[in-house]
């Protein structure tokens, strides 16, 4: 019996190969997206996951000195009153065109670390005393062996993959002077086991700060609000695409109910016969989802260099390029497909389960029952008020998704209901019979359409706001480049000696030379880069001040305020009229707070005067110069003269410009990548729900044609019907997307960079939208309206014939 | 003659000739029942008359218009303008009322007169399901609203393709009564096709339609 | 770090590096290497020597418990230089290791520490004499008064040791010969302090008293080639004699060298050959088989005498393992003592 049975299914899809090609691709766009996303956030995890077993970190508590280093002399006192702690000195390292971390740990003291002791295929292994003595070694991963290669002033380089991306590993000794700080410490890893009656820490270094692990910032935590963007990205492919999968399974059961009809007239159990669809969908699934898998890998592997600049660039995150296949991966994408495919399918297999035997073989009744459209345009209302609701119950970047997705779903339930609202009321007012059976006509194929409009305006909304969020970073990033980036060139000298005589060289030949000083302090926040600056009309003029007290500068210039960045202020609740705590014996009132983007971390200014009282060993060799720009170019060329200076230690302030949004526009590679396709997945979703309503358009056409309409003006009404409701949802979407817009840039912003950024509208985008969506409408729409420009009168005659 | 037929051959693509050499002729005012068996071709000649189909050779004029010279839009025009139809599954617009149904196909060819509207709905009984959606009628109301709807847009001639076949027989005999009066009072002609005796037995001619012609 | 490694350099030189040039008094990374003859200098030879290549502080004690139990302490300091100098700083060449045990007959509870010189973690100062890693020290105004002290997790003591007798000088005059290769060390004692104090343990403290003995050792070239580990006595008789043996076992065979001590102190060298030691019995303990019975013998001194560990199971798991624990002694001679073995695999 079974044989013959899935025999009678199977040939459906024979004389249907189309629309099996719909199914399978309509599983394998949410299936790849989905799991490309997946993919994606899973190598960088695992990356991060890496690089922390690789350092050994996030186990133990840590010893922070607040707004400041760890001298030696602490340490070894501590270690003589008996507390085991190993030492860790970081800071970037500058070449000329990259920075790179150098970590240096206390190799006898840190926990075991796999690069010191596997070594690559055919090295020897790392000598000790190689390794703790002048000049030692630096441990780093291949690729960056060869840039280090041969450089005079840095010690031989080994390789070893056990070492994170742009990280030198290397004994603190070493670190010490690669970095310039000799004697100073960055933080203490307080080791398992200590000995008994240990003295308390209070009693032995009160000015010490310990940190728990998961208090402390690490990176998995900072890039959380990326990857939770990024997933709730691949999520909503997966929505749109289940949309594809919906309606190209209700087709396919009408088509087949003739069939499922006749199998159970000859003895199939009906049981049996939702078994045997329930295994065809969930091969079905499990073939389009295989599909996906591959579509999704490669779309991962061309979209993770992306990702990973991004995440290195905005966070310093360690994320290698490199994608690997892992079969949790596959196992859980399979899964998403089988398990989105059943769900999609589900009303059309209850119906089925449903179906009596001898059911009319007609049409779906058109309207619906009023009642579920209410509940479910009652259910939108109860998720956007829930969703707006969400920031009065908590904070935090959950809560702010949590509202968004609120606000998002409720607003596409709502659709179907406004949608009929508005038609009707076009219905109302058109004059003409065809106008007003357009419209009639729209509001009937709402329920059929609804889904993929839902689809659509999900996927307008969020092109919208994310379109949005990103032209208003680069718009407001772009003013603050100019802000911050005021000077016209910039100089990085070889060491402090050279930086003083190239500052005394400099001094008469242009407007002003602004020393560019910082040092790297702990804050309770996490790190805090202390800048220096000197009192210059540069810096009032310029300077982009988000809140300030009305005196700023001067009190600045006199030394008694300071200046924070927004993500510090934002961070530890500083603003201006707070005091900061800079060093245990260095408080200052802050006078304002300045917009700092690109930038994960906390920054304070102060006069250079104090900088250098309480920072004279930080290096002095960078400056940013003021000159008559037309003259810039001339002087950066008679500084390399004089100075005998590489090309990289002068820059123009329209490079690293230039190299700024260079590294802006990457960052946000992905993210219209993934606009573009959300658009194109929900553009293939109209087209599906068209296809799946062609059976039941006919009995609706045809009285029409039969009344005096040509085939062609019914094709072109198809198609701009198509179009009117596409440009009804896109018009329903601009102000969602405006909400989108507005709570990613004053709640995910905040949470995720600690920084809210000014919103602009960009109408011209939304025009460009429009019309993108209004193509993609007509696009989805033209093949059926083509088929029925096309259709032979026979095929419409059959709507009136006695048999049927 | 307001509608004649000469000669016309119709075959489906790769089947046998359904209509093999048909002729008939009917006057304005006239009334011819078409009989026949099941797929003696009874509807594809109603289709034909009713352009909504072509043929391959012979001739069709409807009211002075030859139809084999009409293209697509031509026939649809025709359709609109002289011509209208009821059919068997009655074939109402799901998507309007009840109102905007009986008023369409007038609207279509800008022929609504609005007295002859109101008398006509009033007639047909369908007064107070104006503002229903067809879905929600019973056969016997729907098939009114078709007839009402062809009727609105005073044909010269108006085809039936077994317009009571799927009702019972009280619904049946009224609404054949209605269909017969108002083509009366119109003073349209009627071809209508029906495989019943009885009805086409109250029409003023009968053609009876065999192997592809007419016997 | 990866400590076996660690444990290969600071302790088990290389033998080609500890062979030969002894007559050049360095080897040939430049570490010096010890000369016969050498005139001890004090209070400085007390301190470190970072020319050297290995040194050691090596205390250890039998003390008797106000409970009525007996214990064993353990206190070492190992220096070890990557290279014959030093400076300050992270990059300082010396090493330091410490090693520290309290044992009981059901208990052997040990800790580790590891610290560079460089930047005063751990070091010796002569004058005043000062020993140290971290929070473990053994220091007073001479060597003949210290006090001593160390932590682990689970354990802890602090005592005060009064020397009751002069240094005892190994060897010929404090040159003590490693091998028929003719590999050297320095190599002194204070076998004969009295000690007090407190063991903090986790049931509580217990006040002690007993006896310690403590060995200076230093070298460049501590083993020869063939030598694969060594059995070390060091033992107090009833009597009031005191005997120092050890045997370094080599597959040209062994190497056995001994001192014995009289009750007033005077020392008398013992040559390789005359030092009977015999395995009686072994115990599993860490995955290996270790001797923790001895018969010994030195017909000449009419010696012949049984060792028997206190606690079989006085392994110090550190990054370089070995045996080390309180012994008794019976026979001929009875008394208490300790016993080190190394290279037991």
């Amino acid at each position: 019996m079974i044989g013959p049975a899935i025999q009678a299914l199977a040939s459906h899809w024979r004389l249907h190969k189309i629309q099996l090609g719909t199914l399978l691709i309509g599983i394998a766009l949410a299936t790849a997206l989905w799991s490309a996303v997946q993919a994606i956030n899973a190598e960088a995890r695992a990356s991060y996951a890496r690089a922390s077993a690789q350092l050994a970190a996030g186990q133990n508590d840590e010893l922070h000195m607040p707004g400041g280093f760890i001298p030696v002399d602490l340490y070894v006192t501590l270690r003589r009153a008996g507390w085991q702690v190993a030492a860790v000195l970081e800071g970037p390292y500058r070449t000329e065109d990259r920075t790179l971390r150098v970590m240096g740990v206390d190799v006898l003291a840190y926990p075991a670390l796999p690069a010191f002791s596997e070594a690559r295929d055919g090295a020897t292994q790392p000598d000790l005393a190689e390794l703790l003595t002048a000049p030692g070694r630096l441990f780093v991963r291949p690729e960056l062996s060869a840039f280090l290669a041969g450089r005079p002033d840095l010690p031989p380089v080994i390789e070893s993959d056990a070492v994170p991306p742009d990280l030198i590993l290397t004994d603190i000794g070493v670190a010490e002077k690669m970095l310039g700080k000799p004697g100073q410490i960055s933080r203490l890893v307080v080791l398992p086991v200590q000995p008994m009656g240990l003295p308390s820490l209070d009693a032995l270094a009160p000015e010490l700060e310990r940190v728990a692990p998961s208090e402390a910032m690490d990176t998995a935590q900072l890039t959380d609000s990326f990857h939770l963007n990024l997933m709730a990205f691949g999520l909503l492919s997966f929505a749109v695409g289940l949309f594809i999968v919906h309606g190209t399974v209700g087709l396919a059961m009408a088509q087949r109910r003739g069939m499922f009809r006749t199998l159970r007239a000859l003895g199939l159990p009906l049981n049996l016969l939702v078994r045997l669809v329930l295994l065809e969908l969930t091969l079905i699934a499990l073939l389009g989802g295989a599909m996906g898998l591959v579509l999704g890998y490669f779309l991962a592997g061309a979209l993770l260099p992306d990702v990973a600049a991004t995440l290195r660039g905005l966070y310093g995150a360690p994320v290698e390029g490199q994608l690997v296949l892992r079969p949790a991966w596959i196992a859980s994408g399979l899964a998403m497909a089988a398990g989105g495919t059943l769900l999609a399918s589900s009303q059309t297999l209850w119906h089925l389960s449903r179906m009596p035997l001898l059911a009319a073989p007609g049409l779906q009744a058109w309207r619906g029952r009023p009642g579920s459209a209410r509940l479910t345009a009652l259910c939108g209302f109860g998720l956007i008020a829930a969703g707006a609701a969400t920031p009065l119950l908590g904070e935090g970047l959950f809560a702010g998704f949590a509202m968004l997705s609120g606000i998002l779903v409720g607003a596409a339930l709502l659709l179907p209901a406004s949608l009929a609202f508005l038609l009707a009321r076009f219905e109302r007012r058109a004059s003409g019979p065809v106008a007003q059976w357009v419209w009639a006509d729209m509001r009937a194929q709402l329920p059929g359409l609804s889904l993929a409009l839902m689809a659509l305006l999900l996927a307008l909304a969020t092109n919208i706001g994310v379109g949005t969020m990103v032209a208003s970073f680069r718009l407001t990033f772009i003013g603050w480049l100019d802000q911050r980036l005021t000077s016209e060139l910039y100089v990085t000298a070889r060491d402090d000696q050279q930086g003083a005589e190239i500052a005394d060289w400099l001094r008469p030949r242009s407007e002003s030379v602004l020393p560019i000083r910082r040092t790297e302090l702990w804050h309770e926040t996490g790190p805090l880069f202390l800048y220096g600056i000197i009192d210059d009309r540069t810096y009032r003029q310029n300077w982009p001040l988000i809140d300030a007290a009305p005196d700023v500068w001067v009190r600045v210039a006199a030394g008694n305020a300071v200046l924070v960045n927004e993500q510090l202020a934002r961070r530890g609740s500083l603003w201006t009229g707070d005091r900061l705590t800079i060093a245990p014996d260095w408080t200052l009132e802050i006078a304002g707070v300045y917009s700092d983007y690109g930038n994960p971390t906390g920054q304070a200014l102060v006069s250079m005067q104090q900088f250098d009282t309480h920072f004279p060993e930080a290096p002095n060799r960078r400056f940013g110069i003021r000159v008559v720009p037309e003259k810039a170019t001339e002087l950066a060329q008679a500084l390399r003269e004089q100075f005998d200076m590489p090309p990289q230690a002068v820059i123009h302030q329209a490079a690293i410009k230039a190299q700024s949004l260079a590294v802006f526009e990457k960052t946000f590679v992905v993210t219209s990548a993934l606009n573009i396709l959300t658009l194109g997945v929900s553009g293939f979703a109209i087209l599906t729900s068209l296809l799946t309503l062609w059976t039941q358009r006919l009995p609706q056409i045809a009285p029409v044609w039969a009344l005096g309409l040509t085939r062609t003006r019914l094709a072109r009404l198809e198609l701009l019907r198509s179009v009117l409701l596409a440009a009804l949802t896109a018009i329903f979407a601009l102000p969602l997307g405006l909400i989108l817009a507005w709570v990613l840039l004053s709640i995910i912003n905040v949470e995720a960079f600690g920084w809210r950024l000014p919103m602009h509208l960009f109408p011209l985008d939304w025009l460009r939208l429009l019309g993108l969506t209004l193509l993609a409408a007509a696009a989805a729409a033209a093949l059926p309206a083509m088929r029925l420009r096309r259709l032979p009168p026979s095929d419409l005659l059959r709507v009136f014939a006695n048999e049927r | 003659m307001l509608l004649t037929v000469d000669h016309v051959r119709k075959t489906y693509p790769g089947g046998r000739p359904v209509l093999q050499d048909v002729s008939l002729a009917l006057d304005h005012g006239q009334t011819l029942a078409l009989t026949g068996e099941s797929g003696s071709g009874k509807s594809t000649l109603l289709n034909l008359v009713g352009a909504l189909d072509t043929f391959e050779s012979g001739e069709i004029t409807v009211d002075g218009q030859a139809l084999s010279s009409l293209n697509d839009p031509g026939r649809a025009a025709l359709r609109r303008d002289r011509v209208a139809m009821v059919f068997q599954q009655f074939n109402l617009i799901p998507s309007l009322t009840v109102a905007q149904n009986l008023s369409f196909h007038a609207r279509l060819g800008e022929r609504l007169d609005k007295g002859w509207l109101s008398d006509l709905t009033r007639r047909l009984g369908l007064a107070d399901l104006l503002d229903r959606y067809p879905e929600y009628l019973s056969g016997g109301q729907q098939q009114r609203v078709a007839i009402g709807r062809a009727m609105a847009a005073r044909p010269k001639l108006l085809l039936a393709d077994e317009p009571t076949g799927n009702l019972d027989e009280t619904a049946s005999a009224a609404v054949l009564d209605l269909m017969l009066d108002l083509v009366r009072d119109t003073g349209a002609a009627l071809l209508l096709v029906t495989h019943s005796l009885d009805i086409a037995n109250r029409l003023d001619r009968r053609a009876h339609l065999a192997s592809g012609r007419i016997t | 770090m990866n400590v076996r490694l660690l444990a290969f350099l600071l302790f088990l030189p290389c033998a080609a590096l500890a062979q030969g040039f002894a007559g050049l008094g360095t080897d040939a990374e430049g570490f010096k290497v010890p000369q016969r003859g050498y005139q001890f200098q004090f209070p400085a030879d007390h301190g470190a020597h970072p020319t050297f290549r290995i040194e050691w502080w090596y205390v250890t004690a039998n003390l008797m418990g106000d409970d009525g139990a007996e214990y064993g302490i353990q206190w070492t300091l190992f220096r070890s230089a990557l290279k014959p100098l030093d400076s300050d700083g992270w990059q300082s060449p010396q090493l330091w290791m410490g090693h520290a045990a309290v044992t009981t007959s059901d208990s052997h509870r040990f800790a580790e520490r590891i610290a560079r010189g460089g930047i005063g973690q751990a070091g010796v100062t002569a004058n005043p004499f000062a020993a140290w890693i971290d929070e473990w020290r053994m220091d007073g105004p001479d060597m003949d008064s210290l006090t001593l002290s160390a932590r682990g997790a689970d354990f802890g003591y602090d005592l005060k040791l009064n020397a009751q007798g002069p240094l005892v000088f190994h060897g010929d005059g404090g040159y003590s010969v490693k091998s028929a290769d003719g590999q050297a060390s320095y190599y002194y004692s204070q076998p004969a302090y009295a000690v007090t104090g407190t063991l903090q343990l986790p049931d509580g403290d217990v006040q002690v008293t007993g006896k310690a003995w403590m060995d200076r050792e230093w070298s460049s070239q501590p083993l020869s080639e063939d030598q694969t580990g060594w059995d070390w006595f060091s033992l107090r008789f009833d009597s009031g004699d005191r005997l120092m043996a050890f045997r370094l076992r080599g597959a040209r065979g062994d190497y056995t060298s001994a001192t014995w001590i009289e009750p007033d102190g005077k020392a008398r060298a013992i040559d390789d050959g005359a030092l009977v030691a015999e395995p009686l019995e072994t115990a599993r303990t860490a995955g290996r088989n270790i001797p923790v019975r001895w018969r010994l013998g030195l017909p000449d001194e009419d010696l012949d005498i049984e060792i028997s560990a206190l606690n079989p199971n006085a392994w110090m798991g550190t990054s370089f393992s070995y045996w080390e624990g309180p012994v008794r002694v019976t026979g001929s001679h009875s008394g208490i003592g300790y016993l080190e073995m190394t290279g037991y695999e």
